[in-house]
């Protein structure tokens, strides 16, 4: 839509400015991580960080979602919840952006998924594009989600002493517009958005060995590849790499009851692809039996399937799932032993 | 996120809210295997088609993924025949007539019946794939001229296990159908064939062009039917099968019936040996060499 400058020194001014839009969520510092944590005070937060443990998908795609809630006799069932919150995530990076754009795609999907939706349409996005790697495990740019593509109301990036302000929504134009200290971009403005781009540009390439054409041949040659028997032998089977996973959607549906067990509500939990038991029926028929083929799901989950069905990487290189193992097993190491054993020149 | 274009009612349903439903009549088969008739509210028609599935909802136990085994030709009611095995299956069979459960559905594709049209049929079930292909017999036998020649091999681990028994009594008695049955042990009333079901197939009368296999059963027993079918030279995208897979939500969303890409609640469970070749690596029905 369109551009605009807020100097740095006003940006906590404006943030106040959001509070009475709703509840505001942003990076914060924990430990020797970051975390998206409800944020009270601007000072609280931390806008230079590396991908927070889990992805901004905990608020639109809860850990526990609440489906509805049921009575057993008679049987009934009712809405579970009421009324969705309102807020606003500040500092989103754009590999996370991107994560949600894929989500969008699975959720809007027919049949809708309305506890997704009802959250998503009370989210405001303000992004927060990063001028240079967070660290060497991620791989945005090979997905190319270095640099805003959308899916967001707002995007900030660093221009030095203030910040370019990308409008692209009406709701992004609706919490900078009026504002003094919000001017409209000028010509000086944007030839140095053009510059802090260009050096951008200069700092990020491709993680990969090769570009993503020989990337998908790998994957598409590479299903039966030693890779994933490499692989395989190395997951201990944590799951921590799909709870972090900012595109892991899995779910399982259970029920609780209340404790006179006439009524109860069912709600849905995060699932993993790597649980032991993820395929397994219940006649004790494992369809996905070993870590090795688990593994291999998780990586065709994210660079084949859905370029198949979407026409989109569902990895964000946001480097979480290589942060985050146990085993210190590497997306990009991974990507790269495929093309190695599968992509090279025949 | 624009979400305009997504109709209020939407927003407010949910697509996991089953659908009230009551157990008219319930029939115990065997220990293990019972058959219940279910009336949706209003006696709503589900509008299935043979092959599909639904998922039946017990409150404070939650759903599994049950193949209907009656064909839509019966207005007012559909039947399901369930193993006891998992919670919901086990807390069903203490159910009886007018308990209400909750019912999604139907999900999944159905066995192709417009192209069967006009083929000789040939059914195989085992064990506890009876239970789908009971709706396909059934649509079949209620459409007899629709089809040519018409097949049924039937096996199951001992005559005690034999679901459907006085329908079973009925197909051996039709003129115009073949049928042949076969248990893995026998015991002293058994006067049938005995042996693996896989053994009925080389006997088997088929014109391999003309004839459509369709064949449910235990995940082992596809690779070897599939590879006597194979020697049969039936092609392969007319062997037809139906794969069980793990499912929660039955909406391609959940993700665990997902093999080599393809949602088995949505793109199966119906499939054929064709399309299981596609899947190779992930699907061991579907891994047959011949």
């Amino acid at each position: 839509m369109k551009y605009a400058m807020i100097q740095k020194g006003d940006l906590s001014r404006w943030f106040d400015s959001l509070k009475d839009k709703g509840k505001i969520y942003g990076p914060k510092k924990k430990e020797d991580a970051f975390v998206f944590a409800p944020i009270e005070e601007f000072e609280e937060m931390a806008l230079e960080y590396i991908p927070t443990i889990l992805p901004p998908k905990k608020y639109f795609f809860p850990a526990k979602e609440l489906l509805f809630d049921f009575k057993v006799q008679p049987l009934k069932t009712s809405k579970a919840i009421e009324s969705f919150e309102q807020f606003i995530l500040f500092g989103a990076h754009t590999c996370d952006i991107a994560g949600i754009q894929c989500m969008d795609i699975v959720f809007k999907e027919k049949p809708e998924d309305p506890n997704y939706l009802n959250r998503k349409e009370r989210m405001t996005t303000i992004g927060y594009e990063c001028m240079h790697y967070c660290d060497a495990v991620a791989s945005c740019a090979a997905v190319g989600t270095h640099v805003p593509r959308g899916g967001y109301d707002i995007m900030l990036t660093d221009l030095g002493a203030c910040y370019a302000v990308h409008i692209n929504s009406d709701r992004g134009e609706s919490l900078v517009s009026g504002k003094s200290y919000i001017p409209e971009m000028t010509e000086g403005d944007r030839a140095l958005l053009k510059k802090a781009q260009d050096e951008k540009a200069g700092k990020f390439r491709t993680e990969f060995k090769s570009g993503m054409e020989v990337v998908d041949k790998a994957f598409t040659g590479g299903f039966f590849s030693k890779v994933w028997q490499d692989v395989g032998r190395r997951c201990v089977g944590c799951t921590n790499c799909t709870a972090v996973c900012p595109t892991c959607y899995c779910f399982d549906i259970s029920d609780e009851m209340g404790l006179d067990l006439s009524e109860g509500t069912r709600y849905r939990t995060w699932s993993s692809c790597q649980m032991d038991d993820y395929a397994r029926v219940a006649t004790g028929e494992d369809f996905r039996p070993g870590r090795d083929g688990r593994q291999r799901h998780r990586y065709y989950r994210k660079f084949q399937y859905p370029v198949q069905k979407f026409n989109k990487y569902f990895c964000t290189g946001c480097g979480r799932c290589t942060r985050t193992c146990m085993a210190k097993i590497s997306l990009i190491e991974t990507v790269n032993a495929l093309i190695d054993d599968e992509g090279s020149p025949r | 996120m624009k979400t305009a274009e997504i109709p209020k009612e939407i927003m407010n349903s949910s697509p996991y809210k089953p659908m009230k439903a009551k157990i008219t009549k319930t029939y115990k088969y065997t220990d293990q295997e019972k058959f219940f008739r279910i009336e949706l509210e209003g006696k709503k028609d589900l509008g299935h088609l043979p092959g599909q599935f639904v998922q039946v909802s017990l409150f404070g136990y939650g759903e599994a993924p049950i193949s209907v085994c009656s064909s839509p030709t019966q207005k007012g009611y559909f039947d399901l025949t369930v193993r006891r095995i998992g919670s919901v299956t086990q807390a069903m069979h203490r159910m009886e007539t007018g308990d209400m459960l909750g019912i999604r559905g139907p999900f999944g594709t159905s066995f192709p019946l417009e192209k069967m049209h006009g083929r000789d049929i040939l059914i195989i079930a085992g064990g506890l794939g009876i239970v789908p292909l009971r709706a396909l017999i059934q649509y079949i036998l209620g459409k007899r001229n629709d089809f040519g020649d018409v097949q049924i091999l039937l096996g199951c681990k001992t005559p005690k296990d034999m679901l459907f028994g006085d329908e079973v009594v009925d197909w051996q008695r039709r003129t115009d159908i073949k049928f042949n049955c076969t248990v893995d042990k026998a015991d002293p009333d058994w006067k049938g064939h005995v042996g693996l079901i896989t053994t009925l197939i080389p006997g088997a009368t088929i014109a391999p062009r003309q004839t459509y296999a369709v064949v449910v059963g235990p995940p082992i027993m596809y690779r070897f039917v599939i590879v006597e079918l194979l020697k049969k030279t039936i092609p392969e995208n007319q062997i037809v099968v139906s794969l069980e897979r793990k499912m929660q939500c039955g909406m391609g969303k959940c993700n665990h019936c997902l093999i080599r890409g393809v949602y088995v609640c949505q793109e199966g469970p119906v499939f054929t040996y064709e399309q299981l070749r596609k899947m190779e690596g992930e699907c061991h029905e579907g891994e047959c060499h011949v």
